[in-house]
C-alpha cells in the first residue's frame, strides 16, 4: 500500500503538469500498470482505453507490442515507452519517451528498465479498444466494401462514442449501400444509448432500413418492462416490418436457389434427354463425362497459371469450349466403339455405359488422385449482385443460369433451324423411315451422342464454380438428372425444361422444411406419384413409335 | 424336373451342405481342411447367391431390371441386425441396455419401432415381410402405371440413392453411417465360435437350395412361361388377355423377399450392417453377378454371384486400384461379348460339341441319331 501511494505521487510529479488531456484518472491508471498484479493491470488498460484519447490508444498499442517499460528512479517509478535499441560496448541501450505525449527522455541502458510484459489477458483487454479505433479509421478507407464492413462492425459494437463519427461519415458517403449500412449502425447505436424519443426514432428507422442485425436489440426492447409503451410499440412495429421483409427475402432467395439448381439439372439433363430420345439409351456415364469436363477445366486452369499468369482470369472462357470438346470426343468414341453395337437393347446399353462410367471414374482417380482438386474462380465470377437488403446473388450462380439458358437456346436453334437438327428429329421419330429416306442414322447417332456428351462436359465446367471437383463429381447430381429425364419424357425439349424447373424448384422449396436428405426422398415420391398420371413423362411420344 | 438335373442338384447340395462343413470340422493338419475364414467367405457368397436368384428371376425371366435390390437386401440385413443389437443387451461397451450408437447419440429410450425386434420370431417374420411389403407397395405403384424398361431401372436407382441417404442419417436411429455392428450372439449362440459360424453356413446353404428349388418351380410353371413372354413382348402378352403388371408384381415381391432373406443371413456372418450395402453401386454390382453368370439360367445367377465375389475378394486385397477398372470392364465385356453370361457360353459350347459328336457318329454309322437339343430362346 505504501508503495502504491508512492507510485501515485511519482506519477503525479513525473507527468507534464499542464497537459489538459491527461486526466488524473488516466495517470492513476498508468501507475496501476507498473504493479505486477493482473487485476490492477487490466483495470488500468480499461481506464486508459475508455478515455478514447488517440494518444492513450497509441500507448496501448505500444504496450501490446511489448515496448512499454517501468523505470525506477530513486524511489519513484515511471512508465515509459521504449524506442530504437542500440549497443555500445557490452551495454545495450534504448531510447525512451514519456507514456502520453512521447516526449523523448533520452537514451538509457536496457538493464535499468523493467519490461511491462503484455500477457494474454492484457492483450485481450487491449484488443477491443484498438479494434474500435481501427474500425473508425476504416470508415475513411477508399474501398467501399471496407467502409461498409466497418459500419456493420460499429453497429454491432453499438458504442455511444462512435455516433458522431458515423454521422459525419454518412454526410460524406457517396455509395448508397455503404450509406445504408452507416444509417443502420447509427440507428443501432442510438437504440442502445439514446433517450426514449431518440430510441423510438431509431427503432422506426431500423424498421424502414429492414435491418436484420437489429432484431436481437429490438426484441430485447420490445420485451423490456422498463421501457415506455411507446418505445415498445415502436420496437414491435419495426420487428414486424423486418420480419415481413425477411419473408420476402427468403422467398426470393428460395426462388433463386431453385432456379440455380434447376439450371444445373437442366444443363445435365439436356444432353441426357436428347440421347435418350434418339436412341432410347440412358447414358449412365453422363456423370463421368461431366467429371471429365470439370477436370478439363482444372487442367486449363493449371496451364494458364503456369504459362500465362497475367491472363489467368480468362482461363474459364477457354475452359468452357475445351471441356465441351474433350467430353464430346470421349462420347463419340464411346458411341462408335461400343454403344453402336447394342442398338435397340436399352437395358444392356445401360449396363454397358455404367461399366464405362466405372472405368472413367477410376481412371480419373488414378490419374488425378482421389482427393478433390482445387479450381479457383476467375475474379469476374466471385462476388455477387446485391439485389436487395439482405440478399446478394452470387455471380457464379447467375452465370450458370445464363449458361443453361444459352445452351437451351442453342439446342433449339440446332434442332429446329438446321438440317442436322431436322435429321436428328427425323431419326428420333422414326429411325427406319428416316434411313429409307437417306438420312444416315449412324452419323446422326454419333453426332447426337457427341453433342449430349459435350453438354455434359459444359455442365461439368460450370459445376467447378459452385462445388467440389473430385472423381465422383458426377454421382452427386446424376440420379437427379435421370429423374428429370424420366419426368420430362422424351421427344420434346420443353418436357426436360419443365421437369428440371419443377424438380429443382420443388427440391429447394421443401429443403428448408425437410432437410436435404428427406427433400430428395420427397422428390422421389413426388415423381412416382406423377408417373402414376403420366407414365411416359410430361410429353410422351404418341403413336406406334411409342411402343418400341 | 429331368433326372439328370435332379442328380446334379443333389450332388451340389451334398457338396455345399455336407462336404464343405465337414472339411471345416476336420483338424487343421488334414490336407482337406477348410479354414474358418474360407467357410465364412463361402457363407457370404451363398447369401449373395440367394439374392442373385431373385434378381435373375426378375431380370432374366421377366425382363425387369431393378437397380435397387440393395435396398431389399439392406432391409433384411437391418431387421436381423436390429435383433442382434438387442441381443447384445448390457454386454456392450457402455454396458447399457441400449445399443452403443444410441448411447453416443444421446438417445435415452429405445425407439418404439425397435421394441418388437426383441422377439426372435418377429425378427424372422420381419426379414420376409418388411422387404416383401415394401416391394409390394413400390412395385404396385410402378407396374400399375406401366413404368417399364429403362424408366423402371432409373426409378429403382433413385430408390437406392434415397434409401442410402436415409439410412445414413442418425435421426433414423439405425446407427447412421456406422450402421449396426459388434454383434455378440445369435439366438443365444455366441457368434465368435467356429461352430456357430458353421451352423450359419449350413443354414445359408440349405436356404439357397430351397430358394433354388422354389425359383425352379416358378420358372417351370405356367406363370414362368408368362414371365418369359412378358420379357419378350409385353404388349403381346397384354393383348392375349394376361395382366403383365400382376405377374411382374409377383416376381418383384418374390425377388425382394429373397434379397431380404439373403441380407438376414449376411448380417450375422459378416458381423456388420452398414448403409454401404444399400447404395447405388452395390445395387448395380448385384446386377453384374447375374449378367456375368448368365441371366435366364438360375444356375448362372448362383455361379455369377460366387465367381464375381470371389474375384472381388481376391482383387480388392491384392490390387485394390484395379478392382473398379475390372468391374467396369466386366460390365462392358459381358454385355458386348457374352450377353447370356458364362452359363450361356457353356451351354452354347456344349451344344456345338454334342452336334459335332453326333455328326462324327453318323459318319461312322454307329449309334442312334438323337434329336436336336432344344435351343434356348434368344434374349431380347
Amino acid at each position: 500500500m505504501k508503495r502504491l501511494l508512492l507510485l501515485l505521487l511519482v506519477a503525479w510529479l513525473a507527468g507534464p503538469p499542464a497537459s489538459h488531456a491527461q486526466s488524473p484518472e488516466a495517470l492513476k491508471a498508468l501507475t496501476g500498470l507498473a504493479v505486477d498484479d493482473g487485476d490492477k493491470r487490466e483495470a488500468a488498460v480499461n481506464a486508459l482505453g475508455t478515455s478514447r484519447d488517440p494518444k492513450w490508444l497509441a500507448f496501448l498499442g505500444a504496450l501490446r507490442d511489448g515496448n512499454v517499460y517501468a523505470r525506477t528512479q530513486g524511489k519513484t517509478v515511471e512508465v515509459v515507452i521504449g524506442g530504437a535499441k542500440s549497443t555500445r560496448g557490452d551495454a545495450e541501450l534504448i531510447e525512451i519517451a514519456s507514456a502520453y505525449d512521447r516526449k523523448p527522455l533520452g537514451i538509457v541502458p536496457v538493464s535499468s528498465l523493467t519490461e511491462i510484459a503484455a500477457d494474454r489477458r492484457l492483450r485481450i483487454a487491449i484488443k477491443p479498444f484498438l479494434d474500435a479505433d481501427e474500425t473508425r479509421a476504416q470508415l475513411a478507407s477508399p474501398d467501399a466494401e471496407t467502409r461498409r464492413g466497418a459500419a456493420v462492425k460499429l453497429g454491432h459494437q453499438a458504442d455511444a462514442g462512435a455516433a458522431a463519427v458515423v454521422e459525419a461519415a454518412i454526410a460524406r458517403e457517396p455509395v448508397e449501400r455503404v450509406r445504408h449500412a452507416l444509417r443502420e449502425a447509427l440507428a443501432l447505436i442510438r437504440l442502445a444509448h439514446g433517450e426514449a424519443a431518440v430510441r423510438i426514432l431509431a427503432a422506426q428507422s431500423l424498421g424502414t432500413l429492414h435491418s436484420f442485425d437489429a432484431m436481437p436489440a429490438l426484441q430485447t426492447l420490445a420485451a423490456d418492462a422498463g421501457a415506455s409503451p411507446a418505445e415498445r410499440d415502436a420496437a414491435r412495429q419495426a420487428i414486424r416490418q423486418i420480419e415481413r421483409w425477411s419473408l420476402l427475402v427468403r422467398t426470393v432467395e428460395t426462388v433463386f436457389q431453385g432456379a440455380s439448381l434447376a439450371s444445373i439439372l437442366l444443363l445435365m439433363a439436356l444432353g441426357l434427354a436428347i440421347v435418350f430420345g434418339l436412341m432410347g439409351v440412358i447414358n449412365m456415364a453422363h456423370g463421368e463425362l461431366m467429371a471429365l469436363g470439370a477436370y478439363s477445366t482444372f487442367v486449363v486452369q493449371n496451364v494458364f497459371r503456369a504459362r500465362w499468369p497475367e491472363w489467368f482470369d480468362a482461363y474459364f472462357v477457354v475452359a468452357l469450349p475445351v471441356s465441351f470438346v474433350v467430353a464430346a470426343l470421349v462420347g463419340v468414341v464411346l458411341e462408335r466403339g461400343v454403344i453402336r453395337r447394342l442398338y435397340g437393347r436399352p437395358l444392356e446399353t445401360l449396363l454397358l455405359t455404367w461399366g464405362a462410367s466405372l472405368i472413367i471414374q477410376q481412371g480419373l482417380r488414378l490419374w488425378f488422385g482421389a482427393a478433390n482438386v482445387d479450381v479457383s474462380s476467375p475474379s469476374w465470377l466471385s462476388g455477387g449482385f446485391a439485389l436487395m437488403t439482405g440478399l446478394t446473388l452470387p455471380f457464379n450462380r447467375l452465370f450458370i443460369i445464363a449458361l443453361a439458358a444459352v445452351s437451351v437456346a442453342g439446342m433449339y436453334w440446332l434442332l429446329f433451324r438446321t438440317d442436322r437438327g431436322l435429321a436428328i428429329r427425323a431419326v428420333t421419330q422414326n429411325r427406319g423411315m428416316s434411313s429409307c429416306l437417306g438420312v444416315r442414322a449412324g452419323v446422326v447417332d454419333a453426332v447426337t451422342f457427341g453433342l449430349g456428351a459435350g453438354l455434359a462436359g459444359l455442365a461439368g465446367a460450370a459445376l467447378t464454380q459452385v462445388g467440389n471437383v473430385g472423381p465422383s463429381l458426377g454421382q452427386n447430381y446424376i440420379v437427379d438428372s435421370f429423374m428429370v429425364v424420366v419426368t420430362g419424357g422424351v421427344g420434346k425439349l420443353a418436357g426436360t425444361i419443365l421437369a428440371a424447373a419443377g424438380i429443382g424448384g420443388l427440391n429447394k422449396g421443401i429443403e428448408p422444411a425437410l432437410g436435404a436428405v428427406f427433400a430428395k426422398v420427397a422428390i422421389l415420391v413426388a415423381v412416382m406419384i406423377f408417373l402414376q398420371r403420366r407414365p411416359a413423362g410430361l410429353f410422351a411420344t404418341r403413336g406406334r413409335s411409342a411402343e418400341a | 424336373m429331368p433326372r439328370r438335373e435332379a442328380a446334379a442338384i443333389a450332388v451340389a447340395t451334398l457338396l455345399l451342405v455336407v462336404v464343405l462343413p465337414v472339411c471345416n470340422a476336420l483338424p487343421a493338419s488334414s490336407p482337406l481342411h477348410l479354414s474358418d475364414f474360407r467357410l465364412n467367405l463361402f457363407g457370404k457368397f451363398l447369401a449373395y447367391a440367394i439374392l442373385a436368384l431373385g434378381l435373375d428371376l426378375l431380370w432374366g425371366y421377366a425382363g425387369v431390371l431393378s437397380l435397387g435390390h440393395g435396398v431389399f437386401f439392406g432391409l433384411g440385413a437391418y431387421a436381423m441386425g436390429m435383433h442382434l443389437m438387442l441381443e447384445i443387451g448390457s454386454k456392450s461397451v457402455y454396458q447399457s441396455a441400449l445399443p452403443d450408437f444410441m448411447v453416443w447419440n444421446q438417445v435415452k429410450e429405445l425407439p418404439l419401432f425397435w421394441k418388437p425386434f426383441y422377439s426372435g420370431a418377429f425378427t424372422l417374420a420381419a426379414v420376409v415381410l418388411v422387404p416383401g411389403l415394401f416391394a409390394l407397395a413400390f412395385g404396385f405403384l410402378a407396374f400399375r402405371s406401366r413404368i417399364r424398361g429403362v424408366y423402371f431401372s432409373i426409378i429403382t436407382q433413385a430408390l437406392a440413392l434415397s434409401a442410402w441417404l436415409v439410412f445414413n442419417r442418425n435421426e433414423m436411429r439405425l446407427g447412421g453411417t456406422n450402421g449396426l455392428a459388434d454383434f455378440k450372439t445369435i439366438f443365444g449362440f455366441p457368434l465368435n465360435q467356429p461352430s456357430t459360424q458353421r451352423g450359419l453356413y449350413v443354414v445359408t446353404a440349405v436356404t439357397l437350395v430351397v430358394a433354388y428349388l422354389a425359383c425352379r418351380r416358378i420358372t417351370g410353371s405356367r406363370a414362368g412361361k408368362v414371365l418369359v413372354a412378358i420379357r419378350d413382348s409385353e404388349t403381346r402378352v397384354l393383348f392375349s388377355g394376361y395382366s403383365p403388371a400382376r405377374y411382374k408384381l409377383f416376381v418383384f415381391v418374390v425377388s425382394a423377399v429373397l434379397a431380404g432373406i439373403a441380407g438376414a443371413l449376411y448380417a450375422p456372418q459378416v458381423g456388420i450392417v452398414t448403409p454401404a450395402k444399400i447404395g447405388v453401386l452395390p445395387s448395380i454390382e448385384m446386377v453384374v453377378w447375374v449378367a456375368a453368370g448368365g441371366r435366364g439360367t438360375l444356375v448362372g445367377a448362383v455361379g455369377g454371384a460366387f465367381g464375381v465375389n470371389w474375384m472381388q475378394s481376391w482383387l480388392t486385397t491384392s490390387y485394390p486400384d484395379v478392382w473398379l477398372l475390372f468391374l467396369g470392364g466386366l460390365f462392358m465385356g459381358v454385355v458386348l461379348f457374352f450377353p447370356d453370361g458364362v452359363a450361356g457360353a457353356i451351354a452354347r459350347a456344349a451344344t456345338r460339341v454334342s452336334s459335332l459328336l453326333r455328326r462324327s457318329r453318323e459318319l461312322s454309322g454307329t449309334g442312334h441319331p438323337r434329336p436336336e437339343p432344344a435351343s434356348r430362346s434368344p434374349l431380347p
